[in-house]
C-alpha cells in the first residue's frame, strides 16, 4: 500500500471560508450558545456582589448600610435585574442539558431524561423557598 | 400542484475560479425523491461536471453530508418536498475545506478518528483457542447507541467549536472512543484519556449540543463527551486522593 495520506492544511486549491465575527447571530440554536456563555459574567458578578455584601456586613452596621444605599443606587439596580434575566436564563438551559450529561441507572434501567431534568427544577425550587423563608423570616 | 423545484447548488472548480458560485438547476420533484434523487438528476440528464459524494443511498455509509438550507444533512435521507415550493439550496458542509463543488476534504477527521484508537485494546490478547470474548445483552446496550456512528461528519459541520477551532478532536471521534471505553471487553480507556484529556479533546467542548441535534443515527456525541468529562474528572479525583495501592 502507497504511504498514507498527509493532512495538508494550506493546500493552494481548497477553498477554505473565512468564519464571520458574527457567525452566532446565523442561527438561534448558536445565539443561545454564545447568550448561555456570555451568561457566566453575570453569574461571576452574582459572586462578587455577594461577596462585597458579606464584606460589608464584616465591616458593621455602618458600612452595611453604606453598601446598602449603594446597593439601591438606579445603575447598580439595573445591573442586578440584567444579570439576574441571565442567571435564570443560565439556569434553565443548563438544567434542559442536565439529562444528556448525567447517565443514571436504577434498578438496571436508565433513568428517563425528563425525570432528571424535573428533578434538578425540583431541588432549584425547594432551595429557593427555603432562601426566601429565611429572608422573609429574619424581615418579620 | 407543481411538480418541479429548483436547486440552487454551490459550484466550487479551484481550477477557474478563487471562491464557489452558485448555480440553479430545476428539477423533478417527486413525493419519494430526496435531495440526493435531485443531484443524480442533475448530474445524469443536467450537467454532467457536478462533483459529489454519494453511496449507499440509505443512510448507511455516510458519504453524502451536505449543507441543505443552512442544516446538516444527509441528502439521501432528506426529501425534496419539505422544501417546496425551493429553491433548495445546497452547499457542502461547513467547518470542511471544499475540495470541488460539494466535496470536502476530510483528511482531518479521518486522523483524529485513528487518534483515539477505535478498536478493542488489550492488555494481554487471549489464544485463540480460548474462544472469543463474550458478552451480555447488558453489555453491548451500555455501549450500543455510541456504535452506530456512520462517521457522516454531519457533528462536525454542526460544531461551532470545531468551526473555530480546527485543532478539536470533536463529537464524532469522541463518542467513538466512548463506545469502546465503555465496551466490556475493552481495555484501553486509559490510553485513549491520554489524548482526550488534553485541552483539545474533551475540554475544548463547551456542550453546544448541535452534534446531537444534527446525528441522523441518533448517537447523542454531546452526551458522550459530557460523560467523558465526568469519568475523566472522577479519575483525577481518584488519583488524587487516594493513596497508591487502592487505585
Amino acid at each position: 500500500m502507497s504511504e498514507r495520506p498527509t493532512y495538508t492544511p494550506f493546500h493552494p486549491g481548497w477553498y477554505r471560508p473565512r468564519i464571520s465575527t458574527w457567525w452566532w447571530l446565523r442561527r438561534r440554536s448558536s445565539l443561545v450558545f454564545i447568550l448561555r456563555e456570555v451568561s457566566s459574567i453575570f453569574v461571576a458578578w452574582f459572586v462578587v456582589f455577594f461577596l462585597l455584601l458579606v464584606a460589608a456586613v464584616g465591616r458593621g452596621e455602618a458600612a452595611y448600610q453604606e453598601f446598602m444605599g449603594w446597593a439601591a443606587t438606579p445603575g447598580i439596580v439595573l445591573v442586578n435585574l440584567v444579570s439576574l434575566l441571565f442567571v435564570v436564563f443560565h439556569a434553565v438551559t443548563w438544567f434542559n442539558l442536565a439529562p444528556q450529561a448525567m447517565v443514571v441507572h436504577m434498578r438496571g434501567k436508565r433513568v428517563p431524561g425528563k425525570l432528571i431534568a424535573a428533578s434538578n427544577y425540583g431541588l432549584w425550587v425547594v432551595t429557593s423557598l427555603l432562601v426566601a423563608w429565611i429572608v422573609l423570616a429574619g424581615w418579620t | 400542484m407543481d411538480d418541479r423545484i429548483t436547486m440552487r447548488l454551490a459550484r466550487y472548480r479551484p481550477e477557474e475560479e478563487d471562491e464557489p458560485t452558485f448555480e440553479e438547476y430545476e428539477v423533478p420533484c417527486h413525493k419519494e425523491w430526496v435531495v440526493l434523487d435531485g443531484l443524480n438528476y442533475i448530474k445524469d440528464q443536467l450537467d454532467g461536471t457536478l462533483s459529489y459524494r454519494w453511496s449507499c443511498r440509505m443512510g448507511i455509509c455516510g458519504s453524502c453530508g451536505m449543507t441543505v438550507n443552512g442544516e446538516p444533512k444527509l441528502t439521501c435521507a432528506t426529501f425534496l418536498t419539505d422544501y417546496a415550493p425551493g429553491p433548495v439550496h445546497v452547499e457542502p458542509m461547513q467547518n470542511f475545506p471544499v475540495v470541488r463543488d460539494l466535496i470536502v476534504e476530510m483528511t482531518d477527521f479521518m486522523e483524529k478518528l485513528t487518534a483515539i484508537k477505535p478498536w478493542i485494546v488489550r492488555d494481554e490478547e487471549r489464544p485463540l483457542a480460548e474462544g472469543e470474548y463474550r458478552q451480555t445483552p447488558d453489555e453491548l446496550n451500555e455501549y450500543k447507541q455510541y456504535s452506530m456512528c456512520i462517521n457522516c461528519m454531519l457533528c462536525y459541520a454542526a460544531c461551532p467549536v470545531y468551526g473555530l477551532d480546527p485543532d478539536f478532536i470533536g463529537p464524532a471521534a469522541i463518542a467513538t472512543a466512548q463506545r469502546y471505553n465503555l465496551d466490556s471487553r475493552d481495555e484501553g480507556s486509559d490510553e485513549r484519556l491520554d489524548l482526550l484529556s488534553l485541552h483539545e479533546g474533551i475540554w475544548a467542548c463547551t456542550f453546544v449540543g448541535e452534534c446531537t441535534k444534527v446525528c441522523p443515527k441518533k448517537v447523542d456525541p454531546a452526551g458522550a463527551i459530557q460523560r467523558y468529562k465526568l469519568d475523566a474528572a472522577l479519575t483525577s479525583l481518584k488519583d488524587l486522593l487516594l493513596p497508591w495501592g487502592a487505585r
